[in-house]
């Protein structure tokens, strides 16, 4: 489909509050992007008007309860056979920060056998406390998430993190045993590395919140649905990566780019 | 026989008959109802009811309360003060206001008159800016106290019709290492009080999601007992929606949080001293914070004020729906009619008085149009807010108020907002200091890795990542620079995704000064305040003050207070940057004392193309360092003093028009492109901020102390740490030495050093190398301190 046929939808929750950026970023890359309030979809229910969905970051309904819990119960109640329609379709669906613990609470992440009843994972609080900095992640994926398709394969994008709550685990009895089926299914996206590209391998800073694995993405079986806690719409532009007036070029795009130019690229040829 | 009588009402009320009271009378009413009024004011009240020849009511007593408060009319401020150079009718409109008729700057769109002070970004559009102080909260409740003083501001930038876009912050402990024995009853400990500070700010901040991007953390004996949190709000909005022109018959619109017991007598509360019984006394005056009700205003006071609905706006803050409703319907010469009842409440028994003057945070009050109100009411809806239409404004002159129909209060505004001004004398003498004698140190290098890790100087990574400082994707210039993530001088945004236009927030605050001389104090703090936002390429500055002192009854606070409004205008005359809002906090004091007398300067700059910004860190290998500046032996209050255990004599003495002369000349510099890196100079002198530079950027640098310019023959160690004002070290690509000398000529600047691949500071005089340290021992030792407590 044409570029700028392709429509996005960014949900709100009260709370959410990475809208601006994310929403920036899209229509800089030439593409419809409608910010709707949660309320209005639930009343409209138009989700299949849209091509593309995302769950920006924040903290929605206060993030009371648990980190996401609020919104996405909502959300199953209110729109949860449009959810898995739209999902059903292959369109891609992101959740950024937020977006990732509302998809992990609906059960669409990781949904190893598809959307389940209750959470298969956490996005539990983070060994250091609420931090907003700098980390690199490394796009581990085989090519099972389509939407990256155009982010090469090792590629690393250094991007803020902003969360107290982040913290990537698996039911630790049978960690391993998940873990080997993350692998098998290619579902693992983005990992926390180094600063010469290495796995963090757990060690604090570079792994930012004492994640398993140092996993900072994963998408669901079929690929098509993407959480992460870092947030790449922060690194979007050349004057927003942490060095600029060093290396000079603030009229460049950033990091961050890549990550969104890839799901449009992808929506522009599959659909 | 009491003058206090239940009314027959079927709800608390009651009537109070103040004809012929003795002074004894109207202090037991006073005290009966948990009134802060003072005689003369109480006297006021009375004989305004003698010729009304009626009695009064609790809700219009509290209403007077209210109203006169400190916090509510800052009568220090505008009141008339008798001092040993003469009388100063009001400090505010002599040396602030006046400021703005002396310097008559068309770029201040509103200053001083609303909630928020306003400056022109564009033509178009306007920058909104407000700072507020919450220190007595968070001494009680800390977390509580520190969020709902965030919460406040940027409702305070919400009440101009700006859409927030930053906040600062900038928090006043006492030592971290405080001995707990010495702590007095009722005091609690700074580390408890830290935490609690940080997390309250932290949590409201990032839940609303608006960075914090500018700000500071200042340890000081005299904060122990007297916490300092300074919370600021930055906001953009269109100047043609900034709508005032509320009209009789326009409704008065409450919107947001539910009202309840908690924040009540709170402006009573931060008018007084704390005592040891503060705590159990004054905990319902703290308030409760629900940061996401406030995110939901935010969201949709943005849609009315672009879509211009509304015709007037106003937080409701201290002293609640009594100061919101009534200062409108003052402001714009209209009376107002009201209804209590309707107010949705947290706790169904409340009192009429108590709905009337609680501080519940999370509410706006809105004046619509009855054309528009139904649209209006639509917009809050959909962002899920509870709205109340309370009444309507009328061209009464009063304030008439209904419980169930009941009238409770009828207050004549003319009399509310304009009681006799307080009139009071000063004194101030210089304390006597002495210039206290330290032996010249042997290894400058080993002084020089104490003053990093002073906790003044000490990187402040751990408080300010508990903070988003980049939400929303407009941070340019962030609080920590780099990977290395060291101090920049100040923050830079790009508010307008269709400009390259920024602006530049910065602050300057010198606690220590204050116990030597306020009005060098004052002078320091907008100095660095400037300097600061210079070195990021801030201009066309405007300043907010925040004073913080003790109780301005006693002459000597006062006497001081006055000298450092006088620095104000003098500074803000000589540096032609304009006060635009502020807001002082008075009777910061505690068992342990007054707090030292503190000024917070904010200043904001424009940044014409956020592209040609400056950061601290050294850029390349083989660049040369220039100091500008004068260095002189002013130690007084400087962290090397400190690190002795003195204060001194000798602060620095700001020389404003070399100053400015200079600094105007660097932003020439910086718009010619020949300016890669800048950093002023402040606690730790030279060889904190040349320190600072090189591991902040990664590379070495060495430092030729001959080179310097100074007053007079100096010590090493002076030269290396004096805080002398008006100091900036600048990083220049050698091709454009000549360029940038030219640019600079008429003010003092020397080539001081040079930045070398070598990861070390070398900082040699002659041929003796003083210093010769690795940058990984550098920042190891500015990073070690402070640990946040968890």
């Amino acid at each position: 489909m044409k570029r700028e046929d392709i429509k996005v939808l960014l949900m709100r929750a009260p709370g959410t509050n990475c809208d601006l950026e994310t929403v920036r970023a899209f229509r800089d890359l030439g593409v419809q992007a409608d910010l709707v309030h949660v309320q209005k979809v639930f009343r409209d229910k138009n989700l299949l008007d849209y091509d593309i969905l995302v769950l920006p970051g924040g903290f929605s309904y206060g993030d009371y309860v648990r980190s996401g819990a609020i919104q996405a119960k909502e959300m199953e109640y209110r729109i949860g056979k449009e959810m898995v329609e739209f999902v059903d379709t292959g369109r891609p669906v992101i959740g950024i920060c937020n977006g990732f613990q509302v998809l992990v609470e609906t059960g669409f992440l990781p949904g190893f056998e598809g959307r389940s009843q209750y959470p298969e994972a956490a996005l539990a609080n983070s060994s250091h406390g609420y931090q907003n900095r700098w980390i690199r992640m490394k796009n581990v994926g085989k090519g099972n998430c389509t939407m990256l398709a155009h982010v090469p394969e090792d590629h690393v994008i250094s991007c803020p993190i902003a969360h107290g709550e982040g913290r990537f685990i698996l039911p630790s009895d049978r960690r391993e045993k998940l873990l080997q089926r993350l692998y098998d299914n290619d579902q693992i996206v983005w990992r926390y590395v180094k600063a010469d590209g290495s796995f963090a391998d757990g060690e604090w800073w570079d792994n930012p919140n004492g994640a398993f694995h140092d996993i900072a993405g994963i998408c669901n079986p079929e690929g098509n649905v993407l959480g992460l806690m870092p947030h790449p719409e922060r690194a979007y532009y050349g004057y927003l990566m942490p060095e600029w007036t060093k290396a000079g070029a603030p009229e460049t795009y950033g990091d961050g780019r890549v990550f969104f130019d890839s799901i449009v690229k992808y929506v522009e040829s599959k659909f | 026989m009491s003058r206090i009588v239940r009314s027959p009402h079927p709800f608390e009320h009651f009537t109070i008959d103040l004809l012929n009271a003795t002074d004894e009378d109207l202090r037991e009413v006073a005290e009966t109802l948990g009134l802060g009024l003072n005689l003369d004011e109480l006297r006021y009240i009375r004989d305004h009811y003698l010729i009304q020849e009626r009695k009064t009511t609790d809700v219009e007593l509290q209403t007077f309360d209210q109203t006169l408060s400190e916090h509510c009319s800052h009568k220090t401020f505008g009141g008339v003060i008798h001092t040993p150079e003469g009388t100063v009718d009001g400090l505010l409109n002599t040396y602030l206001r006046g400021l703005i008729d002396e310097l008559e700057p068309d770029w201040c769109y509103s200053v001083f008159e609303d909630n928020a002070g306003i400056v022109d970004l564009t033509d178009e559009v306007g920058i909104a800016i407000k700072v507020e102080t919450h220190n007595h909260p968070s001494a009680i409740e800390p977390f509580g106290g520190a969020a709902t003083g965030l919460g406040g501001v940027i409702r305070d930038v919400l009440g101009v019709w700006a859409n927030p876009i930053a906040c600062t912050d900038v928090l006043c402990f006492g030592p971290l290492d405080y001995d707990y024995s010495k702590l007095p009853a009722g005091v609690k400990h700074p580390s408890y009080i830290f935490s609690g500070v940080v997390d309250g700010i932290g949590s409201y901040g990032n839940s609303i999601g608006i960075p914090t991007v500018n700000g500071a953390t200042v340890f000081h004996e005299d904060y122990t007992g007297n916490v300092v949190v300074y919370a600021g709000c930055v906001g953009v909005l269109r100047k043609d929606q900034y709508i005032r022109n509320v009209k009789p018959g326009d409704n008065v619109l409450l919107v947001g949080g539910r009202t309840g017991r908690d924040g009540i007598h709170g402006v009573t509360f931060a008018s007084a001293e704390l005592t040891e019984e503060s705590e159990e006394v004054s905990r319902p005056a703290v308030q409760i914070a629900n940061p996401i009700e406030e995110e939901k205003i935010k969201r949709a006071i943005k849609e009315v004020s672009e879509r211009r609905l509304g015709s007037g706006i106003t937080d409701i803050g201290g002293g609640g729906l009594s100061c919101g409703v009534c200062e409108t319907a003052n402001s714009y010469g209209l009376g107002v009619e009201a209804h209590i009842d309707r107010v949705p409440l947290k706790a169904t028994d409340m009192a009429p008085w108590e709905i009337w003057i609680s501080e519940s945070q999370e509410r706006m009050l809105l004046a619509v149009p009855p054309d528009n109100l139904e649209e209006v009411l639509q917009i809050f809806e959909d962002e899920q807010v509870e709205t109340t239409v309370l009444g309507q404004y009328n061209s009464t002159g009063e304030a008439t108020l209904y419980h169930h129909g009941i009238k409770i209060a009828q207050l004549e505004l003319e009399a509310l907002f304009n009681p006799p001004k307080i009139e009071r004398s000063t004194s101030w003498k210089p304390p006597t200091l002495e210039e206290p004698e330290i032996p010249e140190p042997d290894d400058l290098g080993a002084v020089l890795l104490k003053l990093l890790a002073a906790y003044n100087i000490t990187s402040k990574e751990k408080v300010v990542r508990r903070y988003d400082q980049e939400v929303k994707g407009q941070t340019v210039v962030k609080p920590l620079q780099g990977w290395k993530a060291g101090p920049n001088n100040g923050a830079v945004l790009k508010p307008l995704d269709d400009s390259w236009k920024g602006v530049a927030i910065s602050s300057g605050i010198n606690p220590r000064y204050g116990q030597i001389d306020p009005y060098w104090m004052a002078a320091a703090a907008i100095d660095e305040a400037v300097r600061n936002n210079v070195a990021v390429g801030g201009r066309r500055i405007s300043l907010l003050d925040n004073f913080t002192w003790g109780n301005p009854e006693y002459e000597d606070r006062l006497g001081g207070l006055v000298y450092a409004c006088r620095a104000c205008y003098d500074v803000g005359k000589a540096y032609g940057t304009p006060f635009v809002s502020g807001k002082d906090s008075l009777y910061n004091e505690s068992p342990l004392g007054p707090v030292t007398p503190t000024l917070l300067i904010t200043a904001l700059g424009i940044v014409p193309d956020i592209r040609k910004a400056v950061t601290m860190d050294l850029k390349e290998a083989g660049n040369f360092v220039y100091l500008i500046g004068e260095t002189k032996p002013e130690l007084g209050g400087s962290e090397y003093y400190h690190l002795h255990r003195q204060l001194g004599a000798s602060v620095p003495k700001l020389d404003a028009d070399r100053s400015m002369a200079a600094y105007r000349r660097l932003t020439e510099a910086m718009d010619a492109g020949y300016v890669r890196a800048c950093h002023d100079l402040s606690e730790g002198g030279l060889g904190v901020s040349a320190a600072e530079m090189a591991f902040t950027g990664d590379l070495g640098m060495d430092l030729e102390l001959s080179c310097v310019p100074t007053s007079e023959e100096m010590r090493d160690d002076f030269i290396l740490f004096s805080e002398s004002c008006g100091r900036l070290l600048v990083e220049v690509k050698p091709e454009n030495k000549d360029a940038f000398e030219t640019v600079m000529t008429g003010s003092t600047v020397a080539k001081v050093g040079e930045v070398k691949e070598e990861a070390t500071l070398t900082v040699r005089k002659g041929g003796a190398i003083l210093v010769e340290l690795p940058l990984e021992e550098l920042i190891g030792a500015w990073k070690t301190p402070l640990e946040v407590p968890r």
